[in-house]
């Protein structure tokens, strides 16, 4: 890539927008996950009383319910991003590729309204 | 007849052949208490897949002609094909039976144990999955070694890759060759070569395309039969959990224990260094890392991690299920069971006599044909990543220093599989009574401790160098396998000390700290005239792998 392209995008103001967003949303999801699984986890290092502890009447006890818990918010926090990501990061990568003039952008996957140079409200 | 054509017709009558040979040799072997006798329905559905998969890679070779094709099936797979492609990959037989397994044995822990292998991959996606397929062509070394020299970081990826590979591969196909004894009433080592030859005819005639449609057609038979089973135990219960775990609790030896976890977490120590090398081990599985270069964008690429996660999420639900429901269904039947009281074919075995459970003979026959087939969509997806570290990484950037044609290369890949397929064929031979689950794990701490470190820095981190990235990823690597050999899987367990010098379960924890403090160390004190480059590529690579400007896209078929 030509020294003057890699500048042209850095440049652009979306750019540094989509990076910022992404980065920081990314690691937040990211540090959410971790603490769910290792809080899971120390529980059942930890306090493996309470995870065996009924929570009604019947035989079911906390720690198949958190279990469950973990899988589902795995799959919830993975959509989650993946949602914003086809919305509004799309938007913006798309709105960088039209700026640079590259011609490998991909076809518009949002219906952002783009003009040159552009910049996303997202 | 066309030349590919006649090969074809030869492997389906070798395999004919194969498998009578195998039932002919098998019966005198009845007596033996690990051995069944020959179940013919599992064979001809067995038959039916791999006849289904010979005629997909025939297809499949017709389309391979690129070192692009091979490699990454031209990248034109869809997120959606490439979820299930990798869910197929990830959901080895040492998921279905080792989990439903210790499920069947200790109830919650069971549980735990799978949850570790599905909270790898939202760091995968939110992290690595878009910036990997924007910089990477057909293998992770593509990734770690953008803006290096090419030859150290190349060596040490191809290094972690191989070893990562083998380590994995072993336990496949142990896996394969106990699973297949105990279904088919085949001999150990039939089974063995029969996997190597299916294999190595998916990878080395069709590549990648082949490969992802055996992971896909492995996936939804899998997901199907599982389906089918977890629903037909809900139903005995008026799908009411409570009634299938009260039940459950009611019959088990280990009575109320087993809603509350047990023995599987040692310490918190062990506990949470398993739980790193789980969840960062996906994030450095190299045939893992591969499927993210078959599909055309980085949107597609963020997409089939959805698609994946949701469907291994699925499936561990499922086998839960599955574990209670063998507790209420097989542990209490004593048709499963031998004289002893032990379950036939060991605990491995407790899903199998379920199917046979809730669904008879047919199902059983189906539920045998998937667990085979499910080791073979791995080792497909193994050998292919093996071979591409090898001609891609080794060959072609370490040894001809990039001065090859595509074609040299892919012939170098196809004599790569094939000595990929003899080496696993007689590793699994050799290391017969290896622990499946200890082996599977060991790939994951290697690949969490190596790997993933190197990835990661050379991606996200600026000052990350050449000679960083090497030493780091090398140390990382000798202290995951040093760790290892020291514990007492190894130490105690193989070479009969007293006690194990590395007291915990997985390495991981220790492991990945040195490989991460080894990159950066390695980095800083880096003031040579490769670690100014290195650093000056940065920028270019950042906004590559930020945007995908200058990333390859699919090609044109």
């Amino acid at each position: 890539m030509e020294a003057d392209l890699v500048q042209r995008v850095k440049n652009d103001p979306n750019y540094q927008k989509l990076v910022r967003t992404r980065s920081r949303y990314g690691w937040m999801l990211a540090l959410s996950v971790m603490v769910v699984y290792y809080g899971f986890t120390a529980l059942n290092a930890w306090d493996k009383a309470f995870m065996a502890s009924k929570i009604g009447n019947g035989v079911m006890s906390w720690g198949v319910p958190l279990g469950l818990f973990v899988i589902l918010f795995t799959v919830a926090v993975t959509a989650i991003y993946v949602r914003r990501a086809n919305r509004e990061f799309d938007a913006l990568t798309d709105a960088i590729h039209q700026n640079a003039g590259a011609g490998t952008a991909q076809p518009a996957a949002t219906n952002a309204k783009v003009t040159q140079p552009t910049k996303v409200r997202a | 007849m066309t030349k590919t054509t006649r090969i074809f017709s030869y492997l389906a009558a070798a395999f004919a052949l194969l498998a009578l040979a195998g039932s002919a040799m098998a019966a005198p072997d009845l007596g033996q208490a690990t051995k069944q006798a020959t179940n013919w329905t599992a064979i001809a559905m067995f038959a039916v897949f791999v006849l289904l998969t010979l005629f997909i890679t025939k297809w499949a070779a017709k389309r391979t002609r690129s070192a692009s094709d091979f490699y990454t099936a031209g990248g034109g797979i869809t997120g959606f094909q490439n979820g299930l492609a990798i869910a197929g990959d990830f959901m080895s037989a040492a998921s279905f039976l080792g989990i439903s397994a210790a499920v069947f044995l200790d109830g919650f822990d069971g549980l735990i144990y799978a949850i570790g292998f599905l909270v790898g991959w939202p760091v995968l996606t939110f992290l690595m999955a878009e910036r990997l397929r924007n910089l990477g062509r057909f293998t992770f070394a593509d990734v770690a070694a953008y803006r290096f020299a090419q030859k150290p970081v190349r060596l040490f990826a191809a290094s972690g890759t191989l070893v990562v590979v083998l380590f994995y591969l072993i336990a496949q196909m142990v896996g394969a060759g106990q699973l297949i004894k105990l279904l088919f009433g085949l001999d150990y080592w039939i089974a063995v070569v029969l996997v190597g030859i299916l294999m190595m005819v998916y990878v080395l005639f069709g590549g990648m395309t082949a490969t992802t449609w055996v992971q896909i057609i492995k996936a939804v038979m899998l997901l199907a039969g599982t389906t089918f089973m977890a629903f037909s135990v809900l139903s005995m219960f008026n799908f009411s959990p409570e009634q299938l775990f009260a039940k459950a609790v009611e019959v088990h030896a280990k009575g109320d224990a087993i809603m509350g976890p047990g023995t599987f977490i040692k310490d918190p120590i062990s506990g949470i260094s398993f739980g790193m090398a789980l969840m960062f081990g996906t994030a450095g599985l190299p045939h893992i890392l591969m499927r993210f270069f078959t599909v055309p964008s980085a949107k597609e690429a963020r997409k089939s991690v959805l698609w994946a996660t949701t469907w291994i999420g699925y499936f561990y639900v499922l086998v839960f299920i599955i574990g209670f429901g063998a507790i209420v269904l097989v542990g209490t039947n004593p048709a499963f069971k031998d004289a002893a009281g032990k379950l036939l074919g060991g605990n491995n075995m407790a899903a199998v006599h379920l199917a046979k459970a809730v669904g008879g003979d047919i199902f059983l026959g189906f539920i045998s044909a998937v667990a085979f087939a499910t080791i073979l969509a791995v080792v497909a997806g193994l050998t292919l990543s093996g071979a591409s570290a090898v001609s891609h990484d080794l060959y072609a950037t370490v040894i001809k220093k990039g001065q090859t044609t595509p074609g040299s290369e892919l012939r170098v890949s196809k004599i790569t599989t094939i000595a990929l397929g003899i080496i696993a064929v007689l590793l699994g031979i050799v290391f017969q009574s290896v622990n499946v689950a200890f082996m599977v794990s060991l790939a994951f701490a290697i690949a969490a401790s190596a790997n993933f470190p190197v990835l990661f820095m050379s991606v996200l981190w600026k000052g990350c160098t050449t000679r960083g990235a090497t030493v780091g990823g090398f140390l990382g690597l000798i202290t995951a396998v040093g760790l290892t050999v020291v514990s007492k899987s190894v130490w105690v367990d193989v070479f009969h000390n007293k006690a194990a010098i590395f007291p915990y379960t997985s390495p991981a924890l220790f492991s990945m700290i040195v490989g991460f403090v080894g990159v950066w160390l390695f980095s800083v004190t880096d003031s040579g005239p490769r670690a100014a480059i290195d650093k000056a590529g940065f920028e270019a690579q950042e906004v590559r792998s930020e945007t995908g400007i200058g990333a390859a896209g699919a090609t044109a078929h």
